[in-house]
């Protein structure tokens, strides 16, 4: 089912990566523990979905009912859902309540929950997002926007500082389960500084969690798990994925934060991405199929920590790794990727693993030039065929 | 001592007399003239050494003026009010002989002078209500109530201290007496603080938690140097707009590290950057515990019924250097001794004994007290042991689950040993 974004290169055939048989979930307000049994990591609660089997034909069929979405809807319905069940979750941020948000994520909320609970800020990110620790520490669950991601670059102090460190330096005191959330990455000329990459320079701070959603499926699912989760979660969205559709289960479900998921399995080369590019690499895993090529597909999903279970098990079995990002290359999330590769799966590679991401340029406005900023499904496919040569 | 040899006279007109008759003052008091900061330009009543009540503030009436003959406390409050201070002062002048003996490290900020604000304001608060601070904090967890061995064990860095010795002296945190920090950048906890402030009314107006107090109130203590720092601007603003139950109180104490506070601000007034945003700005001579307690109990009161956030300037000093670490040769002696006459203490003594309320042996009674618990807290965390290995990652996240999954499938909070250090993502 193609999505049907007008404003997306890659025509996102999207795999319909879950289960076959969605767990009927209860409605429980927290996540239960994590089950302890050797192995299964995936059977973590009632609450969290099996992981994503692979084969999109599978699960499209076996769904009866479910609705479709575009991606914003999903995650006004994620907002919704949770700020029902748990009186303590709301929102914070500019032009979130009365304008429904820059992006419609909230439209309606305030006029649903009161605009305390849908709070308009004044344009002050580094005090409101300070504002949302020191809620969270007193018992609420903030969600913040920041309207551009880049706009909390303005709160890195507190993210860093508050958010990462305050449950560490108050000795496990005050939990901080504040979730963090707005569209990043490369639009369409937005130019430079609406165009940024936060999750590098996010990912060094300890204690934070950061996922990046990139479908409607997985925006609902990682946003609800982000409200429940204990811990301070970033959560990237893309300016261009908004208008992705998707059809949804109907039930209530939620998406493990640490695990990533399978796109596409296969057994030659393991392609490890997130967030938009996702969308160019299945673009170009369609010229690859028809060349004979079986990359595998991993949306890794959780940006910190990583599920080296999924990426190690797909390195196990293909041997060879690309990773395609839309981080600029120098620290980026795939720099890490690489690093934790080689520390913890040397042995099975058999080629360097190696890592597509934006060029370290500030993007610019001009169209051929921000195409060529970020990677495009040509650059994969050359990709591919070199690692696999 | 002459007000005018201090250095802001230079800048200011000279002082006005000292107010007569209003609430609070003592009649046979002979403290010096308070310093030469007070608002001077127009003297409008709201702006004078009194609080302001909405009422002055709407234009209604003229603030009342309390009567000048009783003691503005009882003996018990004074008693509390003499024994808190003292603790402050005694706890902290302990630091300073730990610290060169070796015990306590890194960056230690003492408050010896400026008890008067911390013990005005916080012993006004009950347990609900929030203290946020910064770097130089340990008094004001110690007047909110924690524990003066958890508060030395933790800057002895040891495990039975508040944080559980991974904070330090700049990170006081305690749950259940609600200090929410404790923080090394400054500016850095006003947000905070008005982040709890927002969540007293929310769980007052959404989740219809209401006692019969009122909102339970914030207070946010920060510098003189932090009043430039635009966390301040925007927390005023917003603590405003929503009439958040926060109290701003800015410890001017004239110097951030080396730089004046005369130096480094445009308008060296802060308490006038309150009705730029629409609140209350009142300066309070913060030498003097009475008086910052009037200040604190009118804006206490304004924030519980709902009335919105106050700005406090409280006129004070720091008797020691910024840190241990600060030479302190930029101050001039004779700014150090005209506030050393004004040391709070002395001053509250002097009060109690002149107002009969206590005799000077049941005042050395206390102090005698309050070293014992001082040496008890030395000796407690003295004994305590410094945390283990397994300490190390215990609280880096609230669900462990955020270390992530290994590769061989399990969560790595699964190891027993993760806390160790083997939970490398």
């Amino acid at each position: 089912m193609a999505a049907a974004a007008a404003s997306l290169h890659a025509t996102a055939a999207v795999s319909k990566s879950r289960s076959a048989a969605i767990p009927q979930v209860a409605t429980s307000v927290r996540v239960a523990a994590a089950s302890r049994g050797p192995g299964s990591a995936r059977a973590r609660g009632g609450l969290v979905v099996a992981r994503a089997a692979a084969v999109k034909d599978e699960a499209a069929d076996t769904n009866s009912g479910g609705h479709e979405v575009l991606m914003f809807e999903a995650l006004r319905e994620a907002m919704i859902e949770e700020m029902t069940l748990d009186p303590t979750v709301c929102m914070i941020g500019e032009d979130v309540g009365d304008y429904g948000g820059s992006y419609k994520v909230s439209k309606g909320l305030s006029e649903m929950f009161g605009d305390l609970r849908v709070l308009d800020t004044p344009i002050a990110e580094n005090s409101f997002t300070g504002m949302g620790v020191g809620a969270a520490m007193k018992g609420l669950r903030p969600v913040v926007e920041g309207m551009n991601m880049g706009f909390l670059l303005l709160a890195y102090n507190q993210i860093s500082n508050n958010c990462g460190m305050l449950h560490y330096t108050s000795g496990g005191q005050f939990k901080i389960p504040i979730v963090i959330r707005g569209p990043g990455g490369v639009g369409r000329q937005l130019g430079a500084e609406h165009s940024q990459r936060l999750e590098s320079y996010f990912q060094s701070i300890p204690g934070l969690q950061m996922v990046a959603c990139s479908t409607p499926y997985n925006a609902k699912g990682l946003l609800k798990a982000a409200i429940r989760s204990e811990n301070p979660v970033v959560v990237f969205e893309h300016v261009l994925l908004y208008n992705m559709k998707e059809k949804i289960p109907d039930e209530d479900y939620i998406c493990c934060l640490e695990e990533a998921e399978m796109v596409r399995p296969g057994s030659q080369v393991t392609i490890l991405t997130y967030s938009r590019m996702r969308y160019h690499v299945m673009q170009a895993v369609k010229t690859l199929v028809n060349k004979g090529y079986d990359p595998e597909v991993i949306d890794i999903r959780s940006l910190k920590p990583f599920d080296l279970h999924t990426i190690g098990n797909s390195v196990k079995k293909t041997h060879r790794v690309l990773i395609v990002e839309e981080c600029m290359r120098t620290g980026g999330i795939g720099a890490s990727l690489r690093s934790a590769i080689i520390d913890n799966f040397w042995d099975e590679l058999d080629a360097p693993p190696m890592c597509l991401s934006s060029q370290d340029v500030p993007t610019p406005y001009a169209a051929p030039l921000e195409d060529a900023t970020v990677v495009q499904p040509p650059q994969i496919v050359a990709a591919i065929e070199e690692i696999c040569r | 001592m002459a007000a005018a040899s201090f250095t802001a006279a230079k800048f200011l007109a000279p002082a006005l007399p000292a107010r007569s008759g209003a609430g609070g003052d003592r009649a046979p008091s002979s403290f010096p003239a308070s310093s030469a900061m007070r608002p001077l330009r127009r003297a409008r009543p709201a702006h004078r050494l009194l609080a302001v009540s909405s009422d002055v503030l709407a234009g209604n009436k003229a603030a009342p003026a309390a009567a000048a003959a009783q003691p503005a406390v009882t003996r018990e409050e004074a008693l509390e009010l003499y024994e808190d201070m003292v603790l402050g002062r005694n706890f902290e002048d302990m630091c300073a002989q730990m610290y060169y003996r070796g015990k306590m490290f890194g960056f230690v900020h003492l408050y010896n002078g400026q008890e008067a604000v911390s013990t005005g304001f916080i012993k006004l608060l009950n347990q609900p209500d929030c203290v946020v601070s910064t770097y130089r904090d340990h008094v004001h967890a110690l007047s909110k109530g924690v524990p003066a061995r958890s508060v030395m064990a933790e800057l002895f860095g040891k495990a039975t201290g508040c944080c559980r010795g991974q904070g330090g002296s700049m990170h006081m945190f305690s749950e259940p007496h609600n200090v929410l920090g404790g923080f090394a950048f400054i500016g850095e906890g006003i947000p905070v603080a008005t982040g709890a402030a927002f969540a007293a009314k929310y769980r007052h107006e959404v989740l219809k938690q209401s006692s019969p107090d009122g909102l339970d109130v914030t207070i946010a203590f920060f510098g003189d140097g932090t009043a430039n720092n635009g966390q301040f601007f925007e927390c005023l603003n917003m603590a405003q707009l929503w009439k958040l139950p926060i109290i701003f109180v800015v410890e001017n104490n004239l110097w951030a590290i080396g730089m004046s506070h005369l130096r480094a601000t445009s308008d060296p007034e802060i308490w006038k950057k309150g009705p730029a945003f629409g609140m209350p700005g009142v300066h309070v001579d913060g030498m003097d515990v009475l008086k910052v307690r009037e200040v604190a109990k009118e804006a206490i009161d304004r924030a519980r019924r709902g009335e919105g956030p106050t700005l406090v300037e409280a006129e004070t000093y720091r008797f020691r250097g910024h840190s241990l670490a600060d030479p302190d040769e930029l101050r001039r002696p004779d700014e150090k001794s005209h506030y050393a006459a004004r040391d709070p203490i002395t001053q509250l003594k002097k009060y109690i004994i002149e107002q009969n309320l206590a005799s000077e042996a049941e005042l050395k009674s206390i102090e005698k007290r309050i070293d014992d618990v001082v040496e008890e807290a030395v000796e407690f965390a003295d004994a305590s042991p410094l945390p283990p290995r397994s300490q190390l990652l215990e609280n880096v996240f609230a669900d462990p689950k955020g270390f992530g999954i290994g590769p061989d499938g399990k969560y790595r909070c699964e190891d027993p040993k993760f806390t160790q250090g083997t939970a490398q993502v």
